[in-house]
């Protein structure tokens, strides 16, 4: 085989595999990833129940319900909507009422949220900076000082 | 300040002094070829090692300023606390922004002392050039340092108390994960500034070649060590029992592991066979290029993560200064240069450089998934504003589709020979592989109940792995081929090198094996539990008999009791727990492990429910140790392989031309 030929055929193959790779980004990138809202997007939007979404907000205070199988229940709130959600497993360490949060999980209907998992930061000062964007929208942020209201 | 000199203040002065001998390094040399002056030329010899030692003095003048408590460098207060046990007091100083950017920088220091002092044998304007290159990258992180990430700075008047290490952060796994880390992403700026200084040379000789494959190897060691430590660390001390969460700051040490596998790999063909050259070139600066982008993933505070402590915008921008100068250069140098480099030999397509080539093909097409899957949502949401999360499922669908060609590949690589391989003949060979195989596919599937074919695939991939390196290895010993004692002495002959690829190999099948039975045969129990209850869990049975709490000099902690027990056989207790730090008012969820075989029993906790149980979460993992045993064996391998005599550095001249098996 030539030089010439070798070429051709590793070219050729490269390109087979980086379009299958390409393919495969472009369909996981459609399908595979999880759009963030805060609650007010989500009560804008009216997306399907069923929807994947990722949720962020401040915990209500006195909304959490802790059930007898393990079940808890919540609202989630970025001062203007708020979103109720269920979740069945163990919270991070640093879930607490009034606190920053992230749940990721499936719409049930435009107020109900099932979570699969539900994420908090391992720093008491810090807010999810998803939470924080969706404070600023409300306009209940303010850079240093926190929640403002 | 008294008259009197503080440790604080001789690290900083250390540090500006290694700045000024990086500078010098980066300069003086290069001109002294230009003009053809040797003694310029010569500096490089001894530059490095002093920069090294006035950054390492900077370094232990933290570490000092750490272990005395010293709050009057706000570095110290922020991270530390006079209560904490020592060696929290030292990991603390890499557990934060600026100790881990001086720890990175030392680092960086040491390789180039390294060259300088092993590379006697190198033609002394290739090495002058290298330790340019790594002074260059060691400039501009000292810079940043000064600039905008100073560790002793200072607080007056000084506090009396300091705010103590993230707690979550002092556990002796996380105390050496970044060092591991960092000798291995910053280890490979020397595969980078072999290659930057190939390319302005124009040529790369055979010392080129034989220079990079062992310095990119022992990065790739390190490396790999050290992201197994992270992932471990992450399962015990997350409590989330997960192990790989595909977290950007995960894929930060993926994407130049994956890249530097590759360049492990072609740096191979390149040492044998002189071919893949401007290839090869292309990858040391990649994975450099993909060490930097981790850096700054990391350190810029782009991400919301565990790990992204930092969150100053001048940082990022300045590493991404750094970024751009670095990658952007040497990409321009390479495509100005390149051209001018020769060719290498032929070989066919099938030949031991094609499987090289083929794992290169699919290892860096790989990198570029997890690339695009870790930047694409900071890129979208820089552009557009929308936020979106990209985890496991989209890794999922693009980076394990890759992997499995990749992997099913492996065996017949070093089964091919040089320039013109047998496809045929090696198929035949890895015959008792395959029949391993299929019949450990069957079992499983049968095991499982006939539920699902993708795990009992994955598990036979894992055994095809394995056994295909155990007929690598019986065919280099021509085992049973001919009598014992003939094996015997080819054994002992055996290159460390080609026993470092059989036990990699291996390594890699393992823990395929170990990712594919924790995935799909673990079962997790949520439950809410009171004292006196039970869970089984995977034939276990849990007692739970209560909590009992305990108070410690800086933390308090509740400790769950629990009795576990199969069938009637020996009891054995775990105490899963919750930490309360007070300084921080941080709480912690400290696992309970019990290691059965190679299979692991995990117990997290949650909170009290309203009714007074407590949240508990059991899991059964199947073999899910092996993940980690299989990546410290994969390192080992890799240790075996740099042990060998040929590769040892400061080799005599003319031993890589024999051509030897790899």
């Amino acid at each position: 085989m030539t030089r010439k030929q070798r070429r051709l055929v590793m070219v050729a193959g490269a390109g087979a595999v980086l379009s299958v790779a390409l393919v495969l980004v472009l369909f996981a990138l459609r399908d595979q990833i999880v759009f963030f809202y805060s609650p007010t997007e989500i009560a804008q939007k009216a997306l399907a129940p069923g929807t994947r979404v990722r949720l962020g907000g401040l915990v209500v205070d006195g909304s959490v319900k802790r059930g007898d199988d393990g079940t808890i229940s919540f609202a989630v709130t970025d001062t203007a909507n708020s979103v109720n959600i269920a979740y069945h497993g163990i919270l991070p360490d640093l879930f607490r009422e009034g606190q920053g949060i992230v749940a990721e999980g499936v719409l049930t209907d435009a107020h109900d949220l099932q979570a699969s998992s539900v994420l908090a930061k391992h720093d008491e000062k810090y807010m999810p900076k998803e939470v924080v964007d969706a404070l600023k929208a409300q306009g209940v942020w303010k850079e240093g000082e926190g929640v403002v209201q | 300040m008294t008259g009197t000199l503080s440790v604080a203040e001789i690290g900083h002065y250390a540090m500006i002094l290694a700045l000024a001998l990086m500078l010098v390094q980066s300069v003086v040399p290069l001109l002294g070829i230009r003009w053809g002056d040797q003694r310029l030329v010569a500096v490089s010899g001894t530059t490095p090692i002093i920069g090294f030692l006035f950054v390492a003095i900077a370094f232990v003048a933290l570490v000092a300023a750490y272990v005395t408590s010293d709050f009057s460098v706000k570095n110290v207060w922020e991270n530390s606390h006079s209560a904490q046990p020592l060696i929290y007091k030292i990991s603390g100083v890499w557990g934060n922004h600026e100790g881990s950017m001086l720890l990175w920088v030392l680092i960086l220091a040491l390789f180039g002392a390294l060259v300088a002092l092993f590379g006697g044998n190198l033609p002394s304007t290739l090495r002058a050039r290298v330790l340019a290159v790594q002074a260059w990258i060691g400039s501009a992180f000292l810079f940043f340092i000064l600039f905008t990430s100073n560790p002793f700075a200072r607080l007056s008047p000084a506090p009396l108390e300091g705010q103590e290490l993230n707690p979550i952060l002092q556990d002796i796994g996380l105390a050496i994960h970044p060092p591991l880390l960092y000798l291995g992403y910053v280890g490979f700026s020397i595969a980078f500034a072999f290659a930057v200084a190939a390319l302005i040379e124009g040529r790369t000789d055979a010392a080129w070649a034989r220079w990079v494959r062992p310095w990119t190897l022992t990065a790739w060691i390190f490396l790999t060590a050290g992201i197994a430590m992270g992932s471990y660390w992450a399962y015990y001390e997350l409590g989330w029992g997960g192990w790989w969460f595909w977290d950007p700051v995960e894929n930060a040490s993926f994407m130049p592991w994956l890249a530097g596998t590759a360049l492990l790999h072609s740096a191979v063909v390149m040492e044998k066979r002189g071919a893949l050259k401007v290839w090869t070139i292309l990858l040391a600066i990649l994975t450099f290029s993909l060490s930097l982008v981790g850096t700054f993933l990391v350190r810029s505070g782009v991400l919301t993560s565990v790990h992204a402590f930092a969150s100053d915008p001048t940082r990022g921008i300045f590493i991404l200064g750094i970024l751009t100068l670095f990658i952007g250069g040497a990409l321009s140098l390479f495509a100005w240069r390149a051209p001018e480099l020769k060719q290498g030999g032929l070989f066919a397509p099938i030949s031991r450089e094609g499987a090289l080539v083929f794992n290169n093909l699919f290892l860096v097409t790989a990198a570029a998934t997890v690339v695009v899957g870790t930047l694409y949502p900071l890129a979208l949401e820089a552009v557009t504003g929308q936020k979106i999360s990209v985890g496991a499922p989209f890794f999922n669908l693009t980076f394990v589709p890759l992997m499995v060609p990749l992997l099913m590949a492996v065996p017949f690589g070093p089964l091919l020979a040089w320039k013109r391989g047998d496809l045929y003949g090696a198929s035949q060979r890895l015959g008792v592989a395959m029949i391993a195989a299929v019949i450990a596919a069957v079992v499983t599937y049968i095991a499982a109940g006939g539920k699902g074919v993708l795990a009992p695939f994955g598990l036979a991939l894992g055994v095809w792995l394995i056994a295909g390196s155990a007929v690598d290895f019986a065919e280099r010993i021509q085992l049973f081929r001919t009598d014992a004692r003939t094996s015997l002495k080819r054994f002992t002959g055996l290159p460390r090198s080609a026993l470092g690829t059989v036990v990699a190999h291996a390594a890699v099948g393992v823990i395929v094996i170990g990712i594919i039975s924790t995935s799909a045969y673990q079962t997790e129990k949520i439950v809410a539990m009171r004292p006196g209850e039970t869970v089984e869990v995977a034939g276990y049975t849990l007692l739970f008999q209560g909590v009992s709490p305990t108070t410690r000099s800086d933390y308090r902690e509740d400790k769950a009791q629990f009795v576990v027990s199969r069938g009637g056989g020996n009891q054995f207790p775990m105490a899963p727990s919750k930490r309360f730090y007070q300084t921080r008012q941080t709480v912690t969820t400290e696992a309970a492990i019990k290691t059965i075989g190679f299979s692991q029993l995990y117990i997290s906790l949650g909170e009290p429910m309203d009714n007074g149980a407590l949240a508990v979460r059991a899991s059964y993992k199947p073999m899910v140790t092996l993940i980690w045993l299989g990546a410290l064996m994969a390192a080992f391998g890799g240790a075996l392989s740099l042990s060998d005599r040929r590769l040892r550095i400061g080799a005599p001249r003319r031993a890589a031309a024999r051509t030897v098996p790899a």
